[in-house]
């Protein structure tokens, strides 16, 4: 036993060059397959640490790559986002979709020009005839009315914003009772109108909503223009005064829609020949 | 002594850091796949303790190890080259050098044994390496091919760094 001992003593270099070799190859044999599951899980804590570091050290290096490609992406992200927020725009939820409905075709729009202090109020978009724009169509947004186009040139087209006195009155409607009116700007503030002609034996409350209707032609059926705050009967008349909190915030107006009724002009003759006979 | 403990440290760290941060990204072609961080064991004294000569080259190659994930291979291979250190020491320099207690550096053996030194070293490392890597001898060539690419890449670099890091 001692002479073991010394035998293991004197050659103890290579007893231990045997134990580490064995160690080493066991583990070359055993673990390798399962390296990633089951070798040293908490000492990776420490690798993947300072791999993380140098990462995060490395990624100074490529800045202007990443940089690069980060913009790209967001260049077509973006064109991809427009796209589908104008197809958003074109079939809002609550525009109905039966055969009898009016053609309308839609037309998208960058607002170029916007006020909302004045009594009149214009609103300025970058296409015109030649994109198919024409007087009397409609301006809306996914957020609700905009107003109504009035003079087209080549490329650009103006238009009363809903916040314009001059805009005779929309036909608006409540849904909760298919009443309908006419929608005026009182002129005082850019989110509320007023909804004249509704008569005063109709249930209204607070927080209808009111749409546009069918009667103008101009607008979709059930395009959103705002809920109804405050009402009242107007002194010797036979009609409520209500207040409209408007839908739209024309004081972020980016893109809108124009909309086109493809049967107007029919709808329009066929309503001059009512007033001929 | 304690000096020169806090200076062999340093450099196993260094050493450890640079082979999987910057050499282990380094694969041309898929063949060549330098392994520089032995140059912690050459540079061990000549009279260091066997049991510290083996344990050292033991966990240097279980660091490395841990973070190629190969379990083993470089441990294997760095107690084999610690295993053959002296015998390969003796075989390129004389015992007066050997007993002085000098580090196998380029200064101490002069660069012609030095060169010797190391290629005999990361010879044997490499070769145990990329076997043990392949485990198998069945793409033998392919694997002989990356053993001595690699080699003859660790030896130049090894080589450069006595150059540039150790002139002095």
């Amino acid at each position: 036993m001692r002479s073991l001992f010394r035998f293991l003593l004197r050659n103890y270099f290579l007893m231990m060059f045997l134990a580490l070799e064995t160690i080493s190859l066991v583990m070359i044999v055993n673990l390798n397959n399962y390296q990633r599951v089951n070798f040293f899980n908490s000492s990776n804590d420490l690798t993947g640490a300072i791999n993380e570091k140098y990462s995060s050290f490395d990624d100074y290096f490529t800045l202007g790559r990443t940089n690069a490609r980060l913009a790209a992406d967001n260049a077509s992200l973006r064109k991809q986002l427009q796209l589908m927020m104008l197809q958003q725009e074109k079939y809002p939820k609550t525009r109905p979709d039966t055969v009898d409905a009016p053609a309308y075709v839609f037309t998208s729009a960058k607002v170029i020009s916007n006020s909302t202090n004045k009594q009149f109020n214009y609103i300025t978009l970058n296409k015109g005839s030649r994109q198919g724009i024409k007087p009397d169509m409609g301006i809306i947004n996914s957020e609700g009315v905009v107003g109504v186009i009035t003079n087209v040139s080549a490329n650009y087209s103006t238009g009363l914003s809903l916040l314009n006195k001059r805009l005779m009155g929309i036909s608006a409607k409540i849904t909760r009772n298919n009443y309908s009116g006419a929608l005026v700007w009182d002129g005082e503030h850019f989110n509320t109108a007023d909804l004249k002609e509704i008569p005063f034996n109709v249930m209204v409350n607070v927080g209808d909503s009111v749409v546009t209707s069918s009667n103008s032609g101009i607008f979709p059926e059930g395009i959103m223009i705002g809920k109804i705050t405050k009402y009242d009967v107007e002194s010797g008349t036979n009609f409520f005064n209500i207040k409209v909190e408007l839908s739209t915030n024309f004081k972020t107006l980016k893109y809108v829609e124009v909309v086109q009724n493809t049967k107007h002009a029919e709808l329009k003759k066929l309503e001059l020949n009512n007033v001929g006979e | 002594m304690i000096k020169d403990f806090g200076k062999y440290i340093i450099m196993f760290v260094v050493l450890v850091l640079v082979q999987v941060l910057i050499l282990n990204n380094i694969q041309f072609s898929g063949f060549i796949n330098p392994y520089v961080y032995i140059l912690f064991i050459l540079l061990l004294p000549f009279t260091i303790p066997g049991y510290l000569l083996l344990g050292l080259s033991f966990i240097l190659g279980l660091s490395i190890d841990m973070f190629n994930n190969t379990p083993g291979i470089h441990a294997g291979a760095t107690v084999l080259l610690g295993f053959m250190r002296p015998g390969i020491a003796r075989l390129v320099s004389s015992r007066e050098i050997i007993e002085k207690g000098n580090t196998p550096n380029m200064t101490q053996l002069g660069f012609a044994s030095f060169l010797k030194y190391v290629v005999i070293s990361v010879l044997v490392h490499h070769l145990f390496l990329f076997y043990a890597e392949a485990f198998s001898f069945r793409d033998f060539f392919e694997t002989f091919l990356r053993f001595i690419l690699s080699s003859i890449f660790s030896i130049v670099i090894i080589l450069a760094s006595q150059f540039i890091v150790f002139k002095n």
